[in-house]
């Protein structure tokens, strides 16, 4: 699993951008998505209502949180469901290890989870000697090149089909230079349906849990989390605590804003209610913190919780296509990713607020509305005030505040800047000036507009 | 740390991190008083890669059924006036995996929904759990009056109370995960036909 | 009334052109306005970077500067929107001054304050409209495609009364420029990608003239146009409507 620990998202992002072509290729996909999304949302005059709707039942549920997950509890509990607490992602790792250990499974079959992502559940089991296959198609694709997923919805939208023909051919046995995606496709069918026929334990994510009747739901296009779930022996479902709503009915509400928000389909293929485990077998429920709790006390940041992890703010974001999701690195990339990362490790998610124009596109696509570009703003306040600035940047910016605030030092300081671009141009006009790299500087003006107003016209103050 | 030990601590993180009280909306301005549309239906769930066939009786399903899958074809239906048409062998165990080789299953659903080309099919309409996915090609019967139109009404019909599984199925299964091409057919059946039973009166 | 004309810094600095504009259209439209001498910024620079708790000097000279006139109005929506909603002082430490609510942007002030139904300017070009976001999405300039609501444009209107202006389309209507502020160097490469790609949608679409009510957007992609040696200019938006 690759794992950028040295570089910032400006590093990575630098070097994304290195292959033009790419970038233009992975910008216009990923526009391409948005587009769909506005279409599919077009559709529906009530589409804002919708948004507010959803917004205001997630605020009522971080509200209630606490007695919503009990609640949840005994009636999942009461549908002979096994519930576990995990406070973090180490404890989360190893119920998983514990319940597969008492069912003598070695051999696991994952359904999308990208909470299992941010726990790095995969590479725990492993050291512990349990093989577990990723059975969502971009998620196999990603295991296969043993890199991380880039989007929380599509998973390889970074792999060009010949990157993944290749993959295909050398680990499942593909013939050179295939890249249909057809062809592709039905070779990851046969490939996976054998191991969806001969796993005892599967684990899926959760997209919503129901406090009021103690069911979850999973929604997938390709059909894994069900062929997974209903051909094993054990059901392992891994959710963060805050992926619960209060009551069935307000599943009308999300199942039409969460698949027209990420790929402008109504609904996906299957939205699945997992309410007690067929006759037999077993259901267990993880409910995990891993910070969440945290970032519940965070009165500026705990909105981002209402996330039903839809990845329309990565679409949107014009940053995120043209940086691709490994330059966040992290479990969680764009605009979301960004706000959520910081309350995990501030100093090294501390450049992911700083990965933004605070253009607004996402919190205007985010069907639950959370204010995203605000607290990307906030979060940079937080950052700095915590001592996570670079040592020069202190330096630039107490000396700007000084400038500003005093309107000799400002005049003083514009007029030697015009003179600089006027008379010594090379002083800017060089590699040392990263604005140089792609741009023009702007022509030095004969007088600031100060000046002119001293001349032209009178002021009163 | 055990499970018990991070319950509490996880609830009593929550309660003294929580925000302050917030209502929940009401929601039911959202439901229209109407039946789902047919129309609707059939074009949404054609967009999605979906068929609908209009039958006045379950002999004419068979025929298309009869037509379109080989004779050695397994064709597993959970319907009895089907099972006794296609002098179909009853299912001798429990496990899902010896349902691994059906070709066609035709199940009945609960109704459909307009806005989306879904229909709710619960646990006690699949006989298996595996069945409705395992299958290579999936058959629903719903009837002509069982359209809602949306989301809303369909989570106030009585089918979606009480049930062990049941799931919101939309076409065929696909992934765009190559490069954005839809590909019907990923891991669950790759295609999906709706026969939609008319009311007696329409022939 | 008597209007207080606040002028950002860069633009005093480096597109003092822009403001002559501002100042003669608003004095065209018969309005008063004084230009405080002893003004600087609106601190934006250094909040964005996280350094907001540095802002106090910056704001006070604002708050000083600014506290008696009936409205202020910048030719620039970044500014404006930082002023709106994040300009602070001890009486108001979250923001929200009552100074801060009578700043306006330019066209909205045309608009919602003075209320222009026509306008004698004329510039016979095909002009590109760029959307800069904070104005837009902050200050609510014009409808944004996000959302599934009714189309309007305050900038818009004002540019459809100057006579043979040509306000050509575009594949992405409001996508951002880049510029960002402290972004355009600390993300250099996707700020430029972003500018570049901004600009070609222009020049795909024949513009001659690139305008917006923002002047950092409006520099950052002159930078890359001049780059490229192109013959399309950038003008503030001010300027257009005080044309002719």
């Amino acid at each position: 699993m690759t794992e950028h620990t040295t570089k910032d998202h400006a590093a990575l992002a630098g070097d994304f951008n290195i292959d033009e072509n790419r970038v233009d290729w992975h910008d216009e996909t990923l526009w391409w998505v948005r587009a769909k999304r506005d279409k599919a949302v077009n559709q529906l005059p009530e589409w804002e209502a919708l948004r507010e709707a959803a917004s205001l039942i997630k605020h009522n549920v971080l509200a209630n949180l606490d007695t919503y997950l009990l609640q949840f509890e005994a009636n999942a509990i009461a549908n002979g469901v096994k519930v576990h607490w995990a406070a973090d992602a180490d404890e989360h790792n190893k119920i998983v290890h514990s319940i597969l250990q008492d069912s003598q499974v070695t051999r696991m079959v994952k359904s999308k989870s990208m909470l299992t992502e941010e726990c790095g559940l995969n590479e725990f089991l492993s050291k512990k000697g349990i093989e577990v296959i990723d059975s969502d198609l971009g998620e196999r694709i990603v295991q296969l090149a043993e890199e991380a997923p880039s989007h929380i919805v599509l998973p390889c939208i970074h792999k060009k089909k010949e990157e993944i023909g290749e993959l295909f051919h050398k680990h499942l046995g593909t013939p050179a230079g295939v890249s249909d995606p057809q062809f592709l496709t039905d070779t990851a069918r046969a490939h996976l349906r054998e191991v969806f026929l001969t796993r005892k334990a599967t684990l899926t994510g959760v997209n919503f849990a129901i406090a009021e009747t103690g069911e979850i739901v999973v929604c997938t296009n390709e059909g894994n989390a069900d062929m997974g779930v209903n051909l094993a022996d054990v059901h392992i479902a891994s959710m963060g605590i805050e992926k619960l709503i209060p009551e069935k009915k307000h599943l009308s509400v999300f199942l039409r804003v969460l698949t027209r928000s990420a790929t402008g389909q109504p609904i996906t293929t299957y939205s699945s209610h997992f309410k007690s485990p067929a006759k037999g077998k077993e259901m267990h429920i993880i409910l995990v913190d891993n910070g969440r709790t945290e970032q519940l006390g965070r009165e500026d940041f705990r909105n981002s919780l209402k996330c039903i992890r839809c990845g329309a703010c990565m679409n949107t974001c014009p940053v995120y296509r043209r940086s691709g999701g490994h330059s966040y690195h992290t479990a969680i990339a764009g605009p979301i990713g960004s706000i959520l990362a910081p309350n995990l490790d501030m100093e090294k998610y501390g450049d992911l607020p700083f990965a933004s124009t605070l253009c607004g596109s996402c919190s205007n696509v985010c069907p639950v509305k959370i204010n995203i570009h605000e607290q990307l703003y906030k979060w940079r306040q937080v950052i700095v005030k915590a001592g996570h600035a670079p040592a020069a940047k202190k330096i630039s910016m107490k000396a700007m505040a000084l400038t500003l605030a005093s309107p000799t030092a400002y005049n003083m300081a514009g007029k030697t800047a015009r003179w600089v671009l006027k008379h010594a141009p090379f002083a800017v006009n060089n590699s040392l000036n990263p604005w140089y790299k792609h741009r023009d500087m702007p022509e030095s003006p004969e007088r600031s507009f100060k000046e002119w107003y001293s001349v032209n016209r009178k002021s009163s103050k | 740390m055990s499970t018990s030990k991070s319950k509490e601590l996880i609830l009593k993180r929550t309660a003294a991190n929580k925000p302050e009280q917030s209502l929940l909306p009401d929601i039911s301005f959202f439901e229209k008083n109407i039946k789902g549309s047919l129309d609707a239906f059939s074009t949404v769930l054609t967009a999605i890669g979906g068929s609908v066939y209009l039958i006045h009786d379950l002999a004419e399903l068979v025929a298309v059924a009869n037509e379109k899958y080989a004779k050695d074809s397994r064709i597993y239906s959970t319907v009895p006036e089907i099972q006794k048409l296609i002098k179909q062998t009853p299912l001798e165990s429990n496990d899902g995996h010896d349902l691994e080789n059906v070709e066609l299953a035709i199940i009945k659903a609960h109704f459909a929904v307009a806005e989306n080309g879904a229909v709710w099919i619960t646990d006690d309409l699949m006989d298996n759990r595996t069945l409705p996915f395992i299958c290579q090609h999936l058959a629903v019967i719903i009837n002509e009056n069982d359209i809602v139109p949306t989301m809303h009404e369909a989570y106030l019909h009585p089918a979606t109370k009480h049930y062990n599984y049941g799931s919101f199925i939309a076409g065929p299964s696909k992934t765009a995960d190559i490069e954005q091409s839809l590909v019907l057919g990923a891991h669950g059946p790759k295609s999906m036909t709706i026969f939609v039973l008319l009311n007696p009166d329409q022939s | 009334m008597t209007v207080g004309l606040f002028i950002p810094c860069y633009v005093d600095q480096f597109y003092p052109g822009a403001a002559i504009a501002t100042l003669q259209l608003l004095e065209k439209l018969g309005v008063n306005v004084v230009y405080p001498l002893n003004q600087t910024c609106c601190g934006q620079p250094m909040a964005n970077s996280g350094f907001e708790h540095l802002t106090g000097g910056c704001n006070d000279l604002f708050l000083k500067n600014f506290s008696e006139f009936d409205y202020i109005v910048a030719p620039s929506g970044s500014c404006v929107l930082h002023i709106r909603e994040h300009l602070h002082d001890d009486k108001s430490p979250g923001g929200k001054t009552p100074v801060s609510q009578k700043v306006y942007e330019l066209t909205s002030f045309l608009t919602d304050i003075l209320k222009v139904t026509s306008l004698p300017a004329k510039f016979p070009f095909k002009v590109g409209m760029h959307q800069s976001c904070h104005g837009q999405r902050g200050l609510h300039l014009s409808q944004m495609s996000e959302l599934v609501a009714p189309a309007f444009s305050k900038p818009g209107s004002l540019l459809n009364m100057v006579e043979g202006i040509e306000i050509i389309p575009l594949n992405r209507v409001d996508e951002c420029c880049g510029f960002g502020g402290t972004f355009c160097v600390a993300e250099e490469a996707v700020s430029s990608k972003m500018g570049i790609d901004r600009v070609a949608d222009h020049l795909d679409h024949g513009a001659e003239y690139i305008t917006g009510v923002d002047m950092s957007c409006l520099m950052h992609m002159e930078g890359i146009l001049n780059r490229q040696g192109s013959k399309v200019k950038v003008i503030h938006i001010a300027e257009i409507l005080n044309a002719g």
